[in-house]
């Protein structure tokens, strides 16, 4: 296709889709090939340290950090399916090692080189998925860390705008919080609580059949208390609908 | 001045506030407004950007020249007639304050809406020094008849509604108001207060800026009701918070204009007053003796530490009405002088960690709070480095010290890790039922409120390790 090599990308495929729901970094996989990368997995990765971080605790951050950072040099680019892992490695990393000058270094090279996935397929990688067919209406949230912290909001949007027969749907409040934060859900569950119940109102009231997001965490929390409300609306990561596996289990259905 | 450590802990404000469905609909209509009118306003306002950075530079600059501007705003203040009064502490202010009108022989007090006030305690001091104090703004004089503090800090009565301010006023005032309509309330609180106005031997307000090169003190208000305490009375005494201070008129000015857009979405307060000195001969009108008084209050300190940026804070409220916590728990469940996002940052520098431990952890770190600031304070790193610090201090409960330690444990070895999570989602699935867990032992405050959805089975570096292996064998 094109003269320049393809692309060496390392794809860190997050704590949560590791555990949870594998199928969203199978479709990560596809999605980086299609558009002409390279794909690798480092065996070296677990979780980026996000919790240790917002928790503030930055000895055993740092210590993700630093390990991180090692599996993931030598590649082109390093991919992630979340906004906020994405964004903890982006900013976050550079932050927690700045007292190491040698360590920094690293930190912002990495950082340099990392991008949250539906941005490095339009920014990066100018890729438009092709053939993709779902008739269905789907409504997006925006997670915060990608969309304040990296700039993600046209992309996934450039990208659904890409599947046929895709009806895209307004979400009141589509930038608000769903009160996931981490580990806020369960420290503060009640107010976390208060604040999803209400994501999970707006979510049903656009009369979408689907919710994407670019977050687990984020889906996991929306899903869980749409299921729990008794709503249908179904819910996948945005690059499962890219990949074209919306026609699979959404999140809390068996596969 | 807050009572976070003589009051129920954060849990039980926070579960009290979600419980109270007229306050949710208060703080709904307030703040539902204010998000919709800043957001108007700054569709109006396409150089806000350079506004706020310019804004942001000025407040920097002034933090950085801070001695070198207090010097000069006290040497011109004095000359135009003022007197000068340095703070340390609240208890310091408090003294200052409540000495100035021992000393006058006051009986009666007005005050304009100040938080700073708010922070010194100065409702409480006055009271004891037993001088009658009456609430010129029409917020502060509902949240004083209900016997409350402010919980907000622009509209320190947004907790309650239209119905309930009518409630306070049947009873609060003499003779009640005529009609419950907004029109006749206010009337009836304008009866109530102008007679007072005028009676009163000192008048208290704050300050939004400190200009230094003239001198004076500028406050703003939508009401008036600043330019009637600090006018009629003998005495006026301005108390402020010295990051107050800006360079110049000019300045005030430019952090005027983001000011009134990030709190109200107007473009300018209905009332913006200098104050440069009393009454000087040939004065029409104007107080006798003008005291400012400059409270640090763990001012100085900030400037040393990691919540600098803070003292950037012009005190607009955008991050508290973009909050979701807020939103939620409306102002009084954080326990302190401020709320929200500006007051999970502040809190703890005023009352100390140990009692406000919880602020900076009631968070999502979504981010929007600082997105709205319109001085560009970095709230969640702020917040976050409260978190940090507790860490270090060994705050943080020994559970989740311990569960994390352990997490991070295996999280630092990936073989282990591997086989950890394998084992770790195959027990997990044990719980569901379908695609779904209902009930999970230690998880209860997600699986009270939400389903989790059950693990795929297999965890994905198992599954991509067989694939690979297979694509291998296939080769
Ligand atoms: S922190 Fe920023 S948004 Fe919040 S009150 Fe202060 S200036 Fe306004």
């Amino acid at each position: 296709m094109s003269a320049k090599p393809a692309p060496r990308v390392g794809l860190f495929v997050t704590c949560l889709v590791d555990a949870i729901r594998p199928r969203i970094g199978f479709a990560a996989i596809q999605l980086l090939e299609e558009a002409g990368c390279i794909v690798e997995v480092p065996l070296a990765q677990t979780c980026c340290g996000q919790p240790a971080f917002n928790s503030g605790d930055d000895a055993d951050a740092a210590r993700l950090a630093r390990q991180t950072i090692a599996a993931f040099e030598g590649f082109d680019h390093v991919v992630l399916p979340s906004g906020s892992c994405a964004a903890t490695m982006v900013h976050g990393y550079p932050d927690l090692l700045a007292g190491d000058a040698d360590w920094a270094a690293r930190a912002r090279d990495l950082a340099a080189r990392t991008h949250e996935i539906t941005s490095f397929l339009v920014d990066v990688m100018g890729f438009r998925p092709e053939g993709r067919r779902l008739e269905a209406s789907a409504t997006y949230h925006d997670s915060c860390s990608g969309l304040r912290d990296l700039g993600v909001a046209a992309q996934p949007r450039a990208l659904l705008a890409a599947v046929e027969g895709l009806q895209m749907r307004g979400l009141e409040g589509n930038d608000v919080c769903c009160g996931f934060g981490g580990t806020f859900c369960v420290k503060y569950a009640p107010i976390s609580n208060a604040i999803v119940t209400e994501k999970a109102e707006a979510i049903q009231r656009s009369g979408a059949d689907l919710l994407l997001a670019g977050d687990l965490g984020c889906l996991m929390n929306m899903a869980g208390k749409l299921h729990r409300s008794g709503a249908a609306t179904r819910c996948f990561h945005t690059i499962e609908v890219l990949a074209g596996q919306a026609d699979g289990p959404a999140i809390g259905e068996e596969g | 001045m807050s009572h976070a450590t003589t009051r129920a802990p954060f849990k039980a404000r926070a579960d009290a506030a979600l419980a109270d469905r007229t306050l949710k609909l208060a703080i709904d209509r307030t703040t539902g407004t204010a998000e919709a009118k800043r957001a108007a306003a700054l569709s109006a306002f396409p150089e806000f950007e350079a506004a706020r950075a310019r804004g942001k530079a000025i407040k920097d600059h002034v933090i950085a020249h801070l001695d070198h501007y207090l010097e000069e705003f006290e040497r011109n203040a004095i000359a135009s007639g003022a007197r000068v009064h340095w703070a340390a502490d609240d208890a310091e202010a408090r003294a200052i304050v409540t000495r100035i009108c021992l000393e006058a022989d006051a009986r009666l007090v007005t005050r304009a809406k100040s938080m700073l006030g708010e922070e010194i305690g100065l409702p409480h001091a006055l009271a004891d020094a037993g001088i009658e104090r009456v609430e010129t703004d029409l917020a502060e004089h509902i949240i004083q008849l209900a016997g409350e503090a402010p919980s907000h800090i622009i509209w320190p009565a947004m907790h309650r509604t239209r119905e309930q301010v009518a409630d306070l006023f049947r009873t609060g005032h003499h003779p009640p108001p005529a009609a419950e309509d907004p029109a006749s309330m206010v009337q009836s609180a304008r009866r109530e207060l102008r007679a007072k106005f005028l009676g009163a031997d000192v008048g208290i307000s704050g300050a939004n800026f400190l200009v230094a090169d003239t001198g004076a003190t500028c406050t703003v208000t939508n009401e008036g009701n600043a330019e009637l305490t600090t006018t009629p009375p003998r005495i006026h005494i301005v108390t402020a918070g010295i990051e107050k201070l800006v360079p110049s008129t000019a300045h005030a000015f430019a952090l005027l204009r983001l000011l009134v857009r990030s709190a109200t979405g107007g473009e300018m307060t209905q009332y913006t007053t200098f104050h440069c000195g009393p009454k000087r001969p040939g004065d029409a009108d104007g107080p006798e003796e003008m005291h400012i008084v400059l409270v640090d209050n763990g001012r100085s300190r900030m400037l040393a530490d990691e919540f600098r940026a803070m003292l950037r804070c012009i005190r607009c409220g955008a991050c508290m009405n973009h909050c979701v916590v807020y939103r939620q728990i409306g102002g009084h469940a954080y326990g302190g002088t401020y709320p929200g996002p500006m007051g999970a940052v502040l809190t703890p520098v005023l009352d100390g960690l140990a009692a406000a431990r919880d602020l900076p952890h009631a968070c999502t770190m979504n981010g929007r709070c600082a997105e709205v600031c319109p001085v560009g304070i970095p709230l969640p790193t702020l917040l976050r480095a409260w978190r940090a610090r507790s860490w270090r201090e060994g705050r943080e409960p020994g559970a989740v010290r311990a569960g994390l330690s352990l997490w991070a444990r295996l999280a630092t070895r990936p073989r282990l890790y591997r086989l950890a999570s394998r084992i770790g989602v195959r027990g997990l699935r044990l719980f569901g039922r379908g695609g779904w867990i209902a009930r999970l032992p230690l998880a209860g405050g997600w699986t009270a409120h939400r389903d989790l959805p059950r693990p795929e089975g297999r965890t994905f570096m198992e599954q991509y390790r067989a694939w690979q292996a297979r694509k291998g064998a296939g080769r």
